[in-house]
């Protein structure tokens, strides 16, 4: 193990999951460490208003569903009844424990953690700005950049309007709504439409684009489509907002493109994606550029062009997603830290945690396809899956997509109940350059859905023992 | 906009070469197609041109360096679009040890949401995010070389090689990584051809400064932590086994040199490209093929008055009829006689591998080595077009303008060094060949024709052969068939 080089002094600004684990590292790697962040603990926009709060109401909402699909089984309950402040006080305990955890150990790793507003001063210190209008001095031998990213906003809806929310302000919870209009079918946008379609809102979605979850292969996308419709009000693909009113009490929508009409909404949910903040940091001062979309330019070991000064999670590119930053923040200490960090993972796992979940890591179909890599796929309906009858849940796939010479896994792709967790596994496979024979040689519990990855890697060879689908030749 | 400027395809076959010079530097304009650097690949130069005129930002690569086809060679500030001007640029950063709170609270303002003013589109989902970046976001790595890096001690030590003094090849060490693409035009990462070797072998190859891609795998086609460690003793020892097979055959087994300045002062040169892959070629075709060698004599009177009578007209089309386009000729027709002289040894498959065409390599003594240019299909070629096209290639090899694959593909080669006087000589077969022909220089003597002794021009031939293909009786009919062709040209109309 490489020794921690002396007189380094790191700061880390912004203190979500890439900031707080990259502070957390260097701690425990020895270095003195300031991490610099909006709230009253570490945590970031994942776990006030991001992953955590909705992963748990979504969770809710399962429950809910689940409670009604349950009829079906021979078990009834009483239509359930939403105390909206209880939900949310809730949802707060869990975001609250989490925060509090998290500045418990800041505290135990003695990172000197402060809650204000950073700017760059100099290639070498910062100015924290307090509430309370005062300011203090922070000096670095090392910076690391984490200010995530914050929601977009779109013309014609006003983002200081109540009525107009983020997912920021959708995430407090402030009514349910009864009809909601969301824009964009990005994963948040269908997230927190589960949300309040299971608390009781009629919601509509909206995309430009021809399908929900662009760019995500369609046999994933295609059972939750299926589910969606049902829970859903609408579902507006290749449509555009036209104009939009805001009156007194709601807004008057119309649309144009493959729907076209005009629809009253109480509530429009803005779910258009995110975008780098970098706005206020000072960047200026420090040789540290950005490219055209906004995002820190940073090379492997995601050090910027400012020598010392790095850039992990939202902030230096996509994929925004907090494991990412993690793992990019865990990287840039190790290459402060004289430990050769690099960030070079071979797959970078997607959920999207509607009900069902879809996951997928690695190499897409819709990716092969576009640049023309040869991949064989074998594929595994959950209808043959014991477990997913058992759960009455069939409309699952789990598919691997593997090299067609060697049978290397590049990638796979899930659509089902509990999709997030499974998709580890493949991760696993794909990092330590597994083949589809790995996978399936690898005994896996019974009866569980992770047979399905088994059996998925068997259906290459034509040998899946719950299907039957000799291979061609 | 700024483009990087790769390493085009240099020809079949070709992954790397040598950068002879760079041509340009940062911050001079260059136009489209300027030659940016010059190249030596194994047996040719070769200019890589811009693809597009702009301000040079950064040259990656400097003389003596060996790249790869696709290596970044330097970074474009294209003129069609200009960049604002940085704004100028604070002190260099000091560390200032004294804490002072001279910044006002005004401008250190909450970092407000900047309005994004775009269509409706809900973003990209994070299934193209995914894909985007996969392997490091939008890495633009600014250049290391002549940056300070702050505080990273050198925890390669241990691992790197110990400087031995006429350093063949710079080692490749992965943490001085290529920039990355643009954004913008950047492909999403090579899924299909990862390493096969877990994150943590992964970064121990990164701890040791080993390119991972260049560990050969082990059992089961995976790299291992003891692959890995393999590979790095094997690049302390200073033997790289990804190189050309003659290379190891050039280093292994060869003790140290003795210190020559103890009797008298020395200096050392670097090794060319072009020597050092014949050094490699022979080390590796001495070392495979069990030689022989014979000799014959053809009388070439005849030929030769014949030729000059040619030589004389051929002048005016530019071509020179020499006795080595002629022999050319001749040896293309025995080629065809004796099939065998045309195929390569199969060591693995135990097989002997019959060509259907007759390319004919002709060594040319250039300033700077030894290079072999190519007649392909010599079989069709009459005299003329053979000794056009040699004085082309021969011209152009002296000159370096020669392209690599004129320099590829050839079943036997012709070495003449009749020129500089010698007469009979033994030459290497070149592997894969099974062998080679040497001429010497031809001279008068006395021959006893019709019962009397004549004045003959006599030219000398060798034939270096492959033992393993070849026995001794085939290649003295060969060689023999060679001479009687001189004798009688006739026989290239009747056999060849």
């Amino acid at each position: 193990m490489a020794e921690t080089p002396e007189g380094v002094r790191l700061a880390v600004i912004g203190a979500g999951p890439g900031g707080y684990a990259a502070a957390f590292l260097a701690a425990d790697y020895g270095l003195p460490v300031t991490l610099i962040g909006a709230d009253e603990n570490p945590g970031g926009v994942c776990l006030y208003r991001g992953c955590i709060p909705s992963k748990a109401l979504l969770h809710l909402a399962k429950v809910i569903d689940e409670s009604e699909a349950a009829a079906s089984w021979g078990v009834t309950f009483e239509k359930p009844r939403i105390d909206l402040d209880r939900v949310r006080a809730w949802k707060n305990e869990v975001v609250g424990k989490l925060t509090g955890g998290l500045g418990d150990l800041s505290k135990r790793r003695k990172v000197q953690y402060l809650r204000g507003t950073a700017r760059f001063e100099g290639a070498r210190s910062l100015s924290v700005a307090f509430d309370n209008g005062n300011t203090e001095r922070v000096d670095f031998t090392h910076a690391i950049i984490a200010t995530g990213s914050s929601p977009a906003v779109i013309p014609g809806f006003d983002p200081d309007s109540p009525r107009v929310w983020d997912s920021t302000s959708a995430l407090d919870l402030p009514e349910v709504p009864p009809r909601l209009l969301v824009i964009g079918c990005g994963y948040i946008g269908l997230e927190l439409g589960s949300v309040y379609a299971a608390l009781g809102s009629k919601v509509t979605v909206v995309e430009m684009l021809d399908s929900i979850l662009p760019g995500v292969d369609g046999d994933l996308v295609r059972p939750l489509e299926r589910k969606l419709q049902k829970s859903f009000a609408a579902i507006h693909t290749a449509t555009k907002v036209k104009e939009s009113f805001e009156q007194d009490e709601d807004f008057q929508v119309t649309f144009e493109g493959a729907y076209s009409g005009t629809e009253t909404f109480d509530r429009v949910l803005v779910a258009v994606g995110r975008k780098p903040l970098t706005k206020g940091l000072g960047l200026d001062a420090v040789r540290v550029s950005t490219n055209e979309r906004g995002f820190i330019q940073v090379n492997p070991s995601r050090e910027t062009t400012e020598p010392g000064i790095y850039a992990i999670g939202d902030v230096a590119g996509e994929p925004l997603l907090a494991h990412k930053a993690t793992h990019e923040g865990r990287a840039a200490v190790e290459a402060i830290t004289g430990r050769h960090g690099v960030f070079e993972p071979q797959a970078i796992p997607a959920v999207i945690f509607t009900d069902p979940e879809i996951a997928w890591a690695g190499l897409t179909e819709t990716e092969a396809k576009r640049s023309g890599k040869k991949v064989e796929v074998g594929r595994f309906p959950w209808a043959a899956s014991g477990r997913s009858i058992t759960l009455g849940r069939t409309d699952g796939v789990t598919k691997v997509i593997v090299d067609p010479e060697s049978k290397r896994v590049l990638g796979v792709g899930i659509c089902g109940p509990g999709a997030g967790e499974l998709i580890a596994e493949a991760v696993l496979a794909i990092e330590m350059g597994a083949t589809a024979q790995d996978l399936d040689l690898t005994i896996h519990p019974h009866p569980t859905l992770s047979e399905t990855i088994m059996e998925a890697a068997a259906a290459i060879y034509g040998t899946s023992t719950h299907i039957h689908r000799p291979r061609r030749g | 906009m700024v483009t990087d400027i790769k390493i085009p395809e240099l020809g079949e076959n070709i992954e790397s070469a040598e950068v002879l010079s760079v041509l340009v530097q940062a911050g001079q304009k260059i136009e489209k197609d300027q030659p940016l650097i010059e190249l030596e690949t194994d047996k040719a130069t070769a200019e890589v041109p811009s693809e597009a005129s702009g301000t040079v930002k950064e040259v990656l690569v400097k003389a003596g360096q060996s790249v790869k086809v696709g290596e970044t060679i330097l970074r474009l500030e294209s003129a069609d679009e200009k960049e604002a001007p940085s704004p100028p640029r604070a002190s260099p950063p000091s560390r200032t040890s004294e804490p002072s709170r001279a910044s006002e609270p005004s401008r250190v303002n909450e970092p407000t949401e900047e309005t994004v003013v775009s269509s409706q589109a809900p973003s990209r989902t994070a299934a193209e995010k995914t894909m985007d970046d996969e392997n490091g976001g939008p890495g633009k790595a600014p250049a290391k070389s002549a940056r300070s890096e702050p505080k990273r001690p050198s925890a390669r030590k241990s691992a790197a090689p110990k400087p031995r003094p006429p350093a063949p090849e710079p080692l490749r060490l992965v943490d001085t990584p290529a920039p990355e693409e643009d954004e913008e035009t950047a492909m999403p990462p090579e899924l299909g051809e990862p390493a096969p070797a877990a994150p943590s072998v992964r970064r121990l190859a990164r701890e040791l400064g080993i390119d991972i891609h260049q560990v050969a795998p082990g059992r089961g086609g995976r790299i291992t932590e003891e692959e890995v460690k393999s590979h790095a003793r094997r690049l302390i020892a200073g033997a790289q086994e990804h190189e050309a097979p003659g290379l190891s055959l050039v280093r292994s087994g060869v003790p140290d040199l003795p210190d020559f300045s103890e009797w008298g002062e020395v200096e050392r040169e670097h090794a060319s490209k072009i020597r050092r892959v014949t050094a490699e070629t022979l080390s590796l075709s001495w070392s495979v093929i069990p030689h022989v060698t014979q000799f014959d004599r053809a009388d070439i009177t005849e030929v030769e008055s014949w030729r000059k009578r040619m030589h004389e007209r051929a002048d005016t089309s530019g071509a020179k009829v020499t006795i080595t386009a002629i022999t050319v000729k001749v040896l293309a027709a025995a080629l065809k006689v004796f099939p065998k002289f045309n195929s390569s040894y199969d060591a693995r498959t135990e097989e002997i591998v019959y060509k259907k065409y007759v390319n004919v390599g002709v060594a040319v003594d250039t300033d700077h080595g030894l290079l072999v240019p190519v007649i392909h299909d010599a079989d069709t070629k009459n005299i003329m077009s053979i000794a056009a096209e040699l004085t082309d290639l021969a011209e152009r090899a002296r000159s370096r303008k020669i392209q690599v694959d004129e320099l590829q593909g050839s079943n036997i080669n012709l070495s003449n060094l009749g020129g500089l006087g010698t007469t009979y000589f033994s030459p290497i077969v070149t592997w894969p060949h099974v062998a080679v022909i040497g001429l010497g220089r031809a001279s008068l003597e006395p021959v006893y024709l019709d019962g009397a002794f004549t004045p003959r021009l006599i030219l000398p031939l060798s034939i270096s052969y492959d033992h393993r293909v070849i026995d001794g009786a085939e290649a003295a009919r060969f060689l023999r068939w060679m001479a009687e062709t001189f004798q009688e040209p006739m026989q290239l109309a009747l056999e060849g």
